[in-house]
C-alpha cells in the first residue's frame, strides 16, 4: 500500500506539470491583450515598459518557468513563513495578480474560508441526506418510497443550479421574505442572534448545492446496497438469527459504503468547480466567484494559478479515492 | 412401456416447427423499453421539444428579435385567470419582454439553439470518445498512451477551462466565421465536445477489450479480415448500446453546460436567444415577472429530465440480462 501511494504521488508530479502546461498554453494562445484597456494616449515606449513590468516581455518558456518557480518554490516558503514566523521568502517575487497587483495566493487565502463553509457544508449535508435515502430505497426496492426517491434524484440531476437558485430566491426571499437572497461574507458570528443570521443566509446556497450531491450519492448508495443485499453473506447473517437492523446496518451498509466513499472523494473537487455558478447566484465571494472576476478582467496569473489549484484538488482527490478503495476493500491489492 | 418411450425419444429428436416467427433483437429492445414508463415519457417529451423547436417557428412566425416597444412587458395569457386587468392576450400567449419581443418565439428560437448545441456537441463527443476507445481497446500499442491521455483530460478542471476557452477565443473565431453567432456556435460546440468524450472512451475501451478475445473475432481474423473491417463490421455493432446510453448522458450535460455558459454571460451574444440566456436576462427582474425565469428554466429542466429518463430506459432495454424479465 505504501509503495503504491508513493508511486502514485510520484506519478502525479508529471501529470500536474502537464496540466499546468496545458492551462498555460491555452492562456498563451488566447489573443486577449492585457494592455487593451490602457488609453491610446499612452506612448508606445511607456506601454513597452508596462508590458515588461507585467512580465510579458519574455519568451513563453521563461514566463512558464518563472511561474513554476514562484508557485512551487516561493509560495510554499511564504506559507511556512506565515505559519512559523520565519523569513525564507523575504524579498522574493511572488505570483502577482494583474488586477490588484497583490499576491494571488493572498487573495485566494482570503476567499477560501467562504467557499469551504458554503460548499463543504453543502457536501456534508448532501451526503447525510443521501445515504439514508439510498439505504431505505434499496431495502424497500420498488416500493413507493423507492419510486419517489428515484424520481427526486432524477429531478435533482436534471434541474441546473442556475435555475434552482433564482427559483428559491423568488420563493423564499421575495414572496415569503424568510431568507436573505445575498450571502453576507462580512457577517461575524459572535452570539446566538448572529449565528441565526448566518444560519439563515446559508440555507439556500447550501441546499442548492446539496440537492446535486444528494441526487448523485443516493443513486450510488442505492445501487451498491442492491448489489450487496442479494449476497450470500446476508443470508448467512440472517440464518444466524441476527436482528434485521444488525444485518442491514452493520453487514450490508458497511460493505456498500466502499464504492460510495470513493465516489464521495471523487466528487469533492467537482463540487469546487460546480460551485462557480451557485456562488455567482447567491453572491458568495468564494474562489469560484473569484475565478469569474479574474477571467473577465483578463488577469492571466490569477486565472492560471486558480485553475491549477482546481487541478491539484482533482489529482489529489483521485489519489485519495484510490487509496481509500484499497484500504477499505481487502479484495483490492495494488502491489 | 418401452414402446411409448421409444416414440417419445423419436419425437424429441424431430425438428419442431417454431411456434411463432422469430423476433428481431430491436423488437425485444422496443418491448422492454415500452415497459419503462418514465423512459417513454422522456423520449416522447424529447421528441415533442425537438419537433416544437424545429417546426414551431413556422407555425408561430413572429420574429424573436423584433422589437415592439409599445407592447412591452405583457404578462402570459394565464395571468388573466386571476387578474382580469393584466396586460395579456392571445397576440403574445407567453407575454413579451422589456423590449417587447415575443417570449414564445424567443423560447422557440432559443430552444433551437440550445438543442442544436446539445446535439452537435454530443455527436462530437461520441465520435471522439468512440474513436479513442476503439483505438485504445483494439490496438495494444496505442492503449497505454491513449488511456494516459484520457486520464490527463479527466483530471483537468473542466468547467473553469470551458469558461476560459469561451472567454478568450471569442473574438478571433467571430471574425473567422463571419458573425458572432456562427463563431460562438462552433466554439461552444467544440469546447463542450472536446471536454466530455472521456467517459465514452473508457466504456467503449472496456467493452472492446472484452469483445476482442471472443471467438467470432478470432474467426474473422482467421479468414483474413483487415482490422478496419473487423472494427466496423464486428466490434462497433456490439458496442452500440453503451454508446447510445452515453449519448443520452452527453446530450443532457451539453444542454446544461451551454445554458450555464449563457447564464454566466460568456455564451452567445446578448440579442441571440438561448434558454440559458433568456433565464439569465430575466433574473434581475424576476420579482415582477417570475414567468420569464420559470419558462426557460422549466424548458431546460424538463428536457434534461426527459433525456435522463430516456437514458435510464435505454440502459435497461439494451441490457440483455435485464431484458425479458
Amino acid at each position: 500500500m505504501l509503495t503504491f501511494t508513493i508511486r502514485r504521488l510520484l506519478l502525479s508530479i508529471p501529470t500536474l506539470l502537464l496540466i499546468s502546461l496545458v492551462i498555460f498554453g491555452l492562456l498563451q494562445l488566447a489573443p486577449g491583450d492585457p494592455m487593451a484597456q490602457v488609453p491610446l494616449t499612452v506612448p508606445p515606449d511607456v506601454k513597452e515598459k508596462m508590458r515588461a513590468a507585467l512580465g510579458l516581455g519574455e519568451a513563453w518558456y521563461i514566463q512558464y518557468w518563472k511561474w513554476l518557480v514562484q508557485f512551487f518554490w516561493i509560495e510554499p516558503q511564504v506559507l511556512i513563513d506565515h505559519w512559523f514566523g520565519t523569513s525564507f521568502a523575504e524579498g522574493k517575487q511572488r505570483v502577482l495578480s494583474w488586477q490588484t497587483r497583490s499576491p494571488v495566493m493572498d487573495i485566494v487565502y482570503q476567499r477560501i474560508p467562504q467557499t469551504l463553509w458554503v460548499v463543504g457544508l453543502a457536501y456534508i449535508v448532501g451526503i447525510l441526506i443521501a445515504i439514508p435515502i439510498g439505504i431505505y430505497s434499496a431495502y424497500r426496492h420498488y416500493s413507493v418510497f423507492d419510486q419517489a426517491g428515484t424520481f427526486i434524484t432524477m429531478v435533482g440531476f436534471s434541474i441546473p443550479p442556475f435555475f434552482t437558485g433564482p427559483l428559491l430566491i423568488v420563493i423564499f426571499s421575495v414572496y415569503l421574505g424568510w431568507l436573505p437572497s445575498i450571502y453576507d461574507t462580512l457577517h461575524v458570528v459572535n452570539d446566538w442572534a448572529s449565528f441565526k443570521v448566518q444560519f439563515m443566509q446559508m440555507i439556500m446556497p447550501v441546499m442548492v448545492l446539496a440537492l446535486q450531491t444528494t441526487a448523485q450519492i443516493s443513486r450510488y448508495m442505492r445501487g451498491a446496497m442492491l448489489d450487496n443485499l442479494n449476497q450470500d453473506y446476508v443470508r448467512t447473517a440472517r440464518a444466524k438469527g441476527l436482528k434485521e437492523a444488525t444485518v442491514v446496518m452493520v453487514h450490508v451498509v458497511r460493505n456498500s459504503m466502499i464504492p460510495v466513499v470513493t465516489v464521495i472523494a471523487l466528487g469533492m473537487p467537482a463540487i469546487f468547480g460546480g460551485a462557480i455558478i451557485t456562488e455567482n447566484v447567491f453572491k458568495v465571494n468564494g474562489i469560484g466567484q473569484l475565478l469569474l472576476t479574474w477571467l473577465f478582467a483578463n488577469d492571466i496569473p490569477g486565472v492560471l494559478t486558480l485553475t491549477f489549484i482546481f487541478a491539484i484538488l482533482i489529482v489529489l482527490f483521485n489519489l485519495i479515492a484510490d487509496i481509500l478503495y484499497g484500504l477499505l476493500d481487502p479484495r483490492i491489492r495494488y502491489d | 412401456m418401452t414402446e411409448t418411450s421409444d416414440i417419445e425419444t423419436f419425437g424429441a429428436l424431430q425438428d419442431k416447427e417454431p411456434q411463432k416467427p422469430p423476433r428481431s433483437q430491436w423488437r425485444d429492445v422496443w418491448d422492454q423499453f415500452r415497459k419503462h414508463k418514465g423512459a417513454v415519457f422522456g423520449g416522447g417529451f424529447l421528441l415533442f421539444i425537438t419537433l416544437a423547436v424545429l417546426l414551431g417557428p413556422y407555425l408561430w412566425d413572429l420574429d424573436a428579435k423584433k422589437l415592439d416597444i409599445r407592447n412591452k412587458d405583457w404578462r402570459p395569457i394565464w395571468t388573466l385567470i386571476w387578474d382580469g386587468e393584466a396586460k395579456a392576450g392571445w397576440a403574445h400567449p407567453f407575454g413579451t419582454d422589456q423590449l417587447g419581443r415575443d417570449i414564445l418565439s424567443q423560447m422557440l428560437a432559443g430552444g433551437r439553439v440550445s438543442m442544436a448545441v446539445g446535439w452537435f456537441a454530443m455527436v462530437l463527443a461520441l465520435v471522439i470518445g468512440t474513436a479513442v476507445g476503439v483505438a485504445a481497446g483494439y490496438f495494444k500499442r496505442a492503449d497505454f498512451w491513449l488511456m494516459r491521455f484520457t486520464d490527463l483530460v479527466l483530471s483537468l478542471p473542466l468547467l473553469p477551462l470551458v469558461l476560459l476557452a469561451v472567454t478568450l477565443f471569442r473574438q478571433p473565431l467571430n471574425s473567422f466565421f463571419g458573425g458572432p453567432e456562427a463563431g460562438m456556435f462552433v466554439l461552444i460546440v467544440s469546447v463542450i465536445g472536446l471536454t466530455s468524450w472521456m467517459q465514452t472512451a473508457r466504456i467503449v475501451r472496456g467493452d472492446i477489450l472484452a469483445l476482442k478475445e471472443r471467438e467470432f473475432i478470432l474467426a474473422a481474423r482467421s479468414i483474413g479480415t483487415t482490422p478496419g473491417k473487423i472494427i466496423r463490421r464486428h466490434l462497433l455493432p456490439n458496442v452500440i448500446s453503451p454508446i447510445m446510453v452515453s449519448a443520452t448522458l452527453g446530450l443532457a450535460t451539453a444542454i446544461i453546460t451551454e445554458s450555464a455558459l449563457s447564464f454566466l454571460g460568456v455564451g452567445f451574444p446578448s440579442d441571440y436567444p438561448t434558454w440559458g440566456k433568456l433565464l439569465a436576462d430575466a433574473v434581475p427582474r424576476m420579482q415582477e415577472y417570475p414567468e420569464r425565469v420559470l419558462l426557460p428554466g422549466i424548458a431546460i429542466s424538463l428536457t434534461v429530465l426527459g433525456v435522463n429518463y430516456l437514458g435510464d430506459g435505454l440502459r435497461d432495454a439494451l441490457d440483455p440480462r435485464i431484458r425479458g424479465r
